[in-house]
């Protein structure tokens, strides 16, 4: 335990890859493989099952402490951190740690797994002697497994590429071995095992980047040398159909076979040895269900039943990366898309098709392309893309070839009606807001926002919030409306589960108005036109 | 019976007195707790502070304004108003104000630290019927290790960045901390490099009478410093700025109470940050209130709601007091950092107002 907190912090420490890549190296290289397994676990972002909640650890610290549960709460909306809170509260034990010499692993089987069956005095206990037996920081590590997660900000890919180095293999090599997981100690010393065979076999290739247009599109020079497809709002992908398996790898490039089990069977039907990169649609009943709703796909290991049949998805290919075995990327796009459609997929939108392509806009004039592009929020999309017609599948983002043409976000004017204390680097400072609009004379909330703002003027807000502030609720402050903020967002629409009746989609703030009083915000009136604007219709077509 | 200290756009102001307490405009008469920006601003006619912090004051300050003096414990009459000052261990020259008219006393503590301070006279309890307190730590997540433990801590620090061949700077306030992190760490480690601004208040200090080691300034128009060996102090204006690159290679770490929070230090930016305040810990601000014997306690700055309620909780007549005292304002709270070089002006230096 005493490792893992320790490799916690030096972690926490730095923002240097190379420093953190030392760090994993150090701890691997050191660790016992059924506490290497636990760490992978962890630093993976799994999640110890919870077995106390926090409201009870909450006031035993609070009880511990000698302080009254508010006082508690009021520590923790000025450290933006539980664990931490609850860390700094306590009474500071015996300097020395007696966790020493107990693995991660022996130490989860002693001090968490016991909770999940214990009653609430035995809970107790076991907590308190916990706390007994480690030093303050180590509190903190503790208080994360015990409370679910422990992000400490490092990557799969930088956890692959330490163990790649103390393995002594490639890192794509190892990537391609930690996929599945890692669950017994058997597992992990597969991965330093000196065979190489199979291994890379589903590897993709790396994601070719596009870059935002900053110029008129007219610059690009003459339409006929552009493709231009939809720009999707959806997840980009890579179908791997290689030795007879599937595998569904994400632009992070994490294998999301287990979120995407509809995806990985159909694939199975294409043909061996080829590689399509494309987007991954929630789609329902026709309709363009949005990233939002996509999300909670992406954000499971495994999709459930429910999610499956909430969330239905499709891929749509844009380009294809290898056929029969052969690496196409040096191909013209032209060559490369003539190929992908000899594959006889069924161009979206089609019902009961999982595998799609995504259609091309042929255009005689950039005024054409405009004009589709003005259709884009309509239709669920965010834009064009304007790929080359010559060019080749590059590395990473080259600028030239490949281009976002995204719409224009809808905008208007909010005022900061409450707001809440953030975490991690914003702990202590107000910078989540809630904002409303004029509606009957009285501002109703609309939004909330939580980026946008430089560094300065959030430090700058929170000193206005804490000066105008009427009334707390816990850490959130109610605001004398003062402050007026331009919001962005990428559409609207009406919405039973929002007190104003509209839901705005990814708001953000664009800039604070200084020169705006409240009284010249926009209102409730100027939101729902929006939305007659553009009614919502189905998926793009 | 009418209270002996009220609000007004001013300050603190004792009617029964005509004077002030660390008033935040102009006035005839002010009493200075301490030299630090927000409790002591120039422009006033007259000033009474403790003895100690004279020079550190007139520093300040600037100007020919009168500036009385009382020893810890003397006691004076001003306008039949009994006033005496006690020393409040937070920076040189500190002090409580007590005061005393028709048997009801008043104890203003201006900022204060219960710790030890080899540069500045211990904290001293006073009782009082009404308790005038700080409270910038007043939250239980902030209690202080001893200051030995943490000099140890940042003499292992420089230890190993000396190992390393870089040079480590730590930002502390130009008034106070800055000098007592000099007399806390080993000068036997290497040479101590002080930032202008820190320098000037080394030399109040040092004609003030308290005993520094061997500091060294930077040299004006000075296009590299040392060679990885040095322990700088300075003022937290300097962070991020071209100052820096003074000393090449450098490590640096802010020496504050706020460091206890960690998203604070990773606001920051700072690999390394040492917990070290001259504010009372959230224990002993409750040790304070509890050695003043005073029924009533007014809270001002910091966590002045929490702790008031806390008080009343436990029985006391406790209510906030919102004066423009900022105590250590935590260390991103001062906007942008300035250019701070050889000629800038302590005064003018970001987050100074401790």
């Amino acid at each position: 335990m005493r490792e893992f907190a320790a490799l916690y912090w030096r972690l926490d420490s730095t923002t240097s890859t190379t420093d953190k890549l030392e760090a994993l190296a150090d701890y691997f290289r050191a660790a016992a493989d059924d506490d290497a397994v636990c760490a992978l676990r962890l630093l993976s972002g799994g999640r110890q099952s919870r077995g106390v909640s926090t409201a009870l650890l909450r006031a035993w610290a609070s009880e511990a402490a000698g302080i009254p549960l508010w006082l508690l709460e009021e520590c923790y909306a000025q450290v933006g951190d539980l664990a931490e809170t609850l860390a700094l509260v306590l009474p500071r034990g015996g300097a020395v740690s007696a966790a020493d010499g107990c693995g991660l692993a022996a130490w989860i089987r002693e001090t968490i797994e016991p909770l999940r069956e214990a009653d609430d005095d035995r809970k107790k206990e076991l907590v308190h002697d916990a706390w007994r037996r480690l030093g303050p920081d180590e509190r903190i590590v503790w208080h994360k497994l015990l409370t679910g997660g422990c992000r400490v900000g490092v990557s799969r890919t930088l956890v692959a590429k330490a163990l790649a180095e103390v393995a002594g293999i490639d890192a794509a090599v190892m990537t391609h071995r930690l996929m599945g997981g890692v669950e017994t100690a058997e597992d992990y010393r597969r991965l330093f095992s000196p065979e190489t065979t199979e291994s890379g076999s589903q590897r993709p290739y790396p994601f070719f980047l596009a870059s935002a247009l900053d110029e008129p599109a007219e610059a690009l020079g003459p339409v006929t040398e552009w493709q231009a497809e939809w720009k999707w709002d959806g997840a980009r992908v890579q179908i791997v159909r290689r030795g007879g398996g599937c595998s569904v790898w994400t632009r992070g490039e994490e294998l999301a076979n287990e979120s995407f089990p509809e995806i990985l069977a159909a694939a199975a039907a294409l043909p061996d040895g080829s590689v399509l990169d494309g987007e991954l649609l929630a789609v329902r009943a026709g309709a363009l269900l949005g990233f939002a709703a996509l999300s909670r796909r992406i954000g499971r290991r495994r999709a459930t039943k429910k999610v499956l049949a909430d969330i239905p998805c499709v891929f749509v290919a844009y380009d294809l990366l290898e056929a029969s075995g052969q690496d196409l990327r040096g191909l013209p796009l032209a060559e490369r898309r003539r190929r992908l459609e000899t594959l006889g997929l069924p161009t979206f939108p089609t019902a009961d098709a999982t595998l799609q392509l995504s259609p091309r806009l042929d255009a005689d004039a950039w005024g054409d392309l405009a004009a589709a592009r003005a259709t884009a929020r309509d239709r669920g999309v965010e834009g064009l893309m304007l790929k080359r017609r010559a060019s080749v599948y590059g590395t990473g983002r080259t600028r030239g070839d490949w281009w976002k043409w995204k719409i224009e976000p809808l905008e208007i004017d909010a005022v900061l009606l409450y707001a809440q204390a953030g975490h991690g680097r914003r702990a202590g400072l107000h910078s989540d807001y809630t904002l409303g609009v004029w509606h009957e004379g009285r501002l109703v909330t609309i939004a909330k926002a939580y980026s946008g703002l430089t560094d300065a003027e959030i430090v700058e807000v929170d000193r206005i919030v804490r000066a105008t502030t009427l009334e707390r609720h816990g850490p959130v402050r109610i605001c004398s409306p003062t402050l007026v903020f331009q919001l962005a967002f990428e559409g609207v629409s009406r919405s039973t589960r929002h007190k104003a009746g509209v839901a705005v989609r990814f708001p953000r703030i664009v800039r604070w108005r200084r020169d705006k009083q409240p009284t010249d915000a926009n209102s409730l009136g100027d939101l729902v036109a929006l939305i007659d604007a553009a009614a919502p219709s189905g998926a793009a077509s | 019976m009418a209270d002996l200290l009220e609000l007004t756009p001013e300050g603190l102001y004792c009617r029964q007195g005509d004077f002030h307490v660390d008033p935040w405009r102009r006035v005839p008469r002010a009493i200075v707790t301490h030299a630090h920006a927000d409790h002591a601003r120039p422009g006033c006619d007259r000033y009474l502070c403790a003895a100690r912090g004279k020079l550190v004051l007139r520093e300040r300050i600037g100007g020919a304004a009168p500036i009385d003096t009382l020893r810890f414990g003397e006691s004076i009459s001003i306008n039949g108003v009994q006033v005496s000052l006690h020393s409040a261990g937070h920076v040189l020259g500190s002090a409580q104000v007590r005061i005393e008219h028709a048997g009801v006393t008043w104890v203003v503590t201006g900022d204060y630290k219960l710790q030890s301070d080899p540069t500045c006279d211990p904290f001293e309890h006073v009782e009082a019927d009404v308790f005038v307190t700080e409270s910038t730590f007043g939250l239980p997540i902030y209690r202080w290790a001893e200051p030995e433990t943490v000099a140890n801590a940042i003499n292992a620090w420089w230890r190993e960045n000396q190992a390393a061949g870089r040079t480590s700077v730590v930002l502390a306030y130009a008034l106070g901390k800055a000098q007592r992190i000099a007399a806390l760490v080993d000068p036997s480690i290497g040479p101590i490099v002080a930032h202008g601004a820190v320098m000037k208040m080394v030399r109040t200090y040092r004609d003030s009478g308290v005993r520094l080691p061997s500091i060294d300034a930077v040299p004006p128009r000075a296009r590299r410093v040392g060679d990885g060996r040095a322990l700088v102090i300075a003022p937290p204006s300097v962070a991020g700025s071209s100052w820096l690159r003074l000393f090449g290679e450098a490590r640096v770490a802010p020496a504050s109470g706020w460091m206890t929070v960690r998203g604070i230090r990773r606001r920051r930016g700072c690999e390394r940050g040492f917990v070290l305040s001259d504010h009372a810990d959230f224990p002993g601000l409750l040790t304070a209130i509890e050695a003043s014997r005073a029924r009533r306690v007014l809270v001002t700055h910091g966590a002045s709601d929490s702790l008031a309620r806390l008080l009343q909780e436990r029985g006391l007549d406790a209510a906030p007091l919102a004066t423009r005292f900022t105590g250590e304002p935590p260390p991103d709270d001062g906007g942008p950092a300035e250019e701070s070089g050889e000629e800038t002006d302590p005064d003018a230096t970001v987050g100074e107002a401790a």
